[in-house]
């Protein structure tokens, strides 16, 4: 049997297919499993066993633990200002899953379709702007949470929204300045630009150190991750902006945080440490493609690893601490890197 | 345009899925609503007020503030990198100017203390 698709139709189909992949790898993979790991990483670092009673080594634990939130009681508390209130889950949740979009996951598919065979490159949406859309997502995830902290109408949810807030557009600043001398290496915004600019050349993490680290530490503040979840200190602010929340509304911010956690260990392989590319690897054919797909999820998980590690071995700073520290070391530490990259390029060329 | 046309069908399901849970386990989920329950978290006793009647540390505003500076300096950043390569030293000069007055500026908050929080 033949089928005869028109091009438009076939674009389609392999976007779709694309999605629907990378839905199967976040959402049903990774994320319950990235929750499991984290209390099973908790458990390791201290020397105790974690949750190992629902399924095999406690696999199921997540499931159980969504389905139980899904199955709550819907507490919308009276005060509340009910449609922001209502919206704020669903704008951190977004722009956390959607942020995958750009990222390329892999180098290519070679697929033969109308006798003719084209490679197929493994990134769902390659635009020419991708890191702005990247950062324009991180930054629409803010509205989610001074949202929730202000509609609430409680004042521990109000301080830890204004408090995130604050601190995601503080560090914001470092990340854009010290992400733009990955820029000027690859002289482009596509990432799947600056990932094949890594594959010819150096891992961007090697001549630009100070950026990465910049980076690295610039991202904990934005995922609100430890040692900077200022916006909810359990100590001082109950449980911060998603204190009046549960049930389901709740679980949506818990996914968010973890997408959140998803998409900036991506980002980071993908600008620092060479995307799906391994050093004098050419990945081509179909199971090229593939090992590429692999590399990736390898380098990524590494990543998240690293955010659990800091999570359980690192103390939580004090709020003047964390403003001072991104606003008077990183963001002149990351000016700093920016000029001497460009230096460096203007003196020797690319 | 097409380029971003994936993105749009990624956003929508993006949106659908959670939204679609939230209204399909609003028929097994039980709803029994009380006073106590519907009120604020408090340690106890009933808000006094509305929380958003309290004001809060005006350096939040500063740095509201501060940050629209700053990043309109980003958005100037991101082009020059990209063409970096063609423009080099002249490219190299105009920004270090153009960081030059963006740094005195830097100073003189620092300066007058709007980053310190203690």
């Amino acid at each position: 049997m033949t089928l005869t698709l028109s091009e438009p139709l076939f674009n389609a189909l392999l976007a779709v297919v694309k999605i629907l992949f990378v839905w199967a790898m976040t959402l049903a993979a990774l994320l319950p499993n990235l929750i499991w790991a984290e209390r099973r990483v908790s458990g390791l670092i201290q020397d105790r066993p974690g949750p190992n009673r629902v399924g095999p080594l406690g696999l199921f634990q997540a499931v159980a633990d969504v389905l139980k939130l899904m199955m709550k009681e819907d507490v919308v508390p009276l005060y509340v200002d009910k449609v922001l209130f209502t919206l704020a889950p669903l704008i951190t949740l977004t722009p956390a899953l959607v942020t995958f979009a750009v990222i390329p996951f892999g180098s290519s598919i070679p697929i033969t379709w109308n006798g003719a065979v084209r490679d197929v490159p493994l990134v769902i949406a390659d635009v020419n702007v991708g890191i702005l859309y990247i950062f324009a997502l991180t930054s629409l995830a803010v509205y989610g949470i001074v949202l929730a902290g202000w509609s609430s109408n409680d004042k521990y949810s109000l301080l830890g929204g204004v408090r995130a807030s604050a601190q995601i557009i503080s560090y914001e600043l470092a990340m854009g300045f010290s992400a733009a001398g990955v820029f000027i290496a690859a002289g482009s915004l596509r990432l799947p630009a600056v990932v094949e600019w890594q594959h010819a050349h150096l891992w961007n993490v090697v001549p630009q150190f100070l950026g990465f680290v910049v980076f690295a530490v610039a991202i904990f503040a934005e995922t609100n991750r430890i040692p900077f979840d200022l916006s909810e200190a359990e100590a001082e602010l109950v449980a911060g902006y998603h204190t009046e929340y549960s049930s389901f509304r709740f679980a949506m911010f818990f996914m968010g945080e973890y997408a959140n956690l998803i998409a900036a260990s991506a980002v980071v392989t993908t600008l620092y440490f060479g995307g799906w590319s391994l050093p004098g690897v050419a990945f081509t054919g179909l199971w090229g493609g593939l090992a590429s797909i692999a590399v990736f999820a390898v380098k990524t998980a590494a990543f998240i690893f690293l955010f659990l590690w800091v999570r359980w071995t690192l103390p939580r700073f004090r709020y003047d601490q964390l403003m001072e520290l991104g606003w008077k070391v990183f963001l002149p530490l990351s000016f700093f890197h920016l000029i001497a990259v460009a230096a460096f390029v203007a003196a020797s060329g690319r | 345009m097409e380029s971003y046309l994936p993105i749009l069908y990624f956003a929508a399901v993006g949106a659908v899925f959670p939204i679609a849970i939230l209204v399909v386990m609003a028929l097994v989920r039980p709803k029994r609503p009380n006073p106590a329950k519907l009120a604020p978290y408090e340690c106890g006793v009933a808000a006094p007020t509305d929380a958003w009647d309290h004001r809060f540390s005006v350096r939040y505003y500063l740095i509201a503030v501060l940050f629209v500076v700053f990043d309109v300096e980003t958005v100037f950043l991101f082009p020059w990198a990209v063409v970096y390569d063609k423009l080099l030293l002249f490219g190299f000069v105009e920004m270090a100017v153009f960081l030059y007055i963006l740094v005195l500026g830097y100073v003189y908050v620092w300066k007058r203390g709007a980053l310190s929080w203690a």
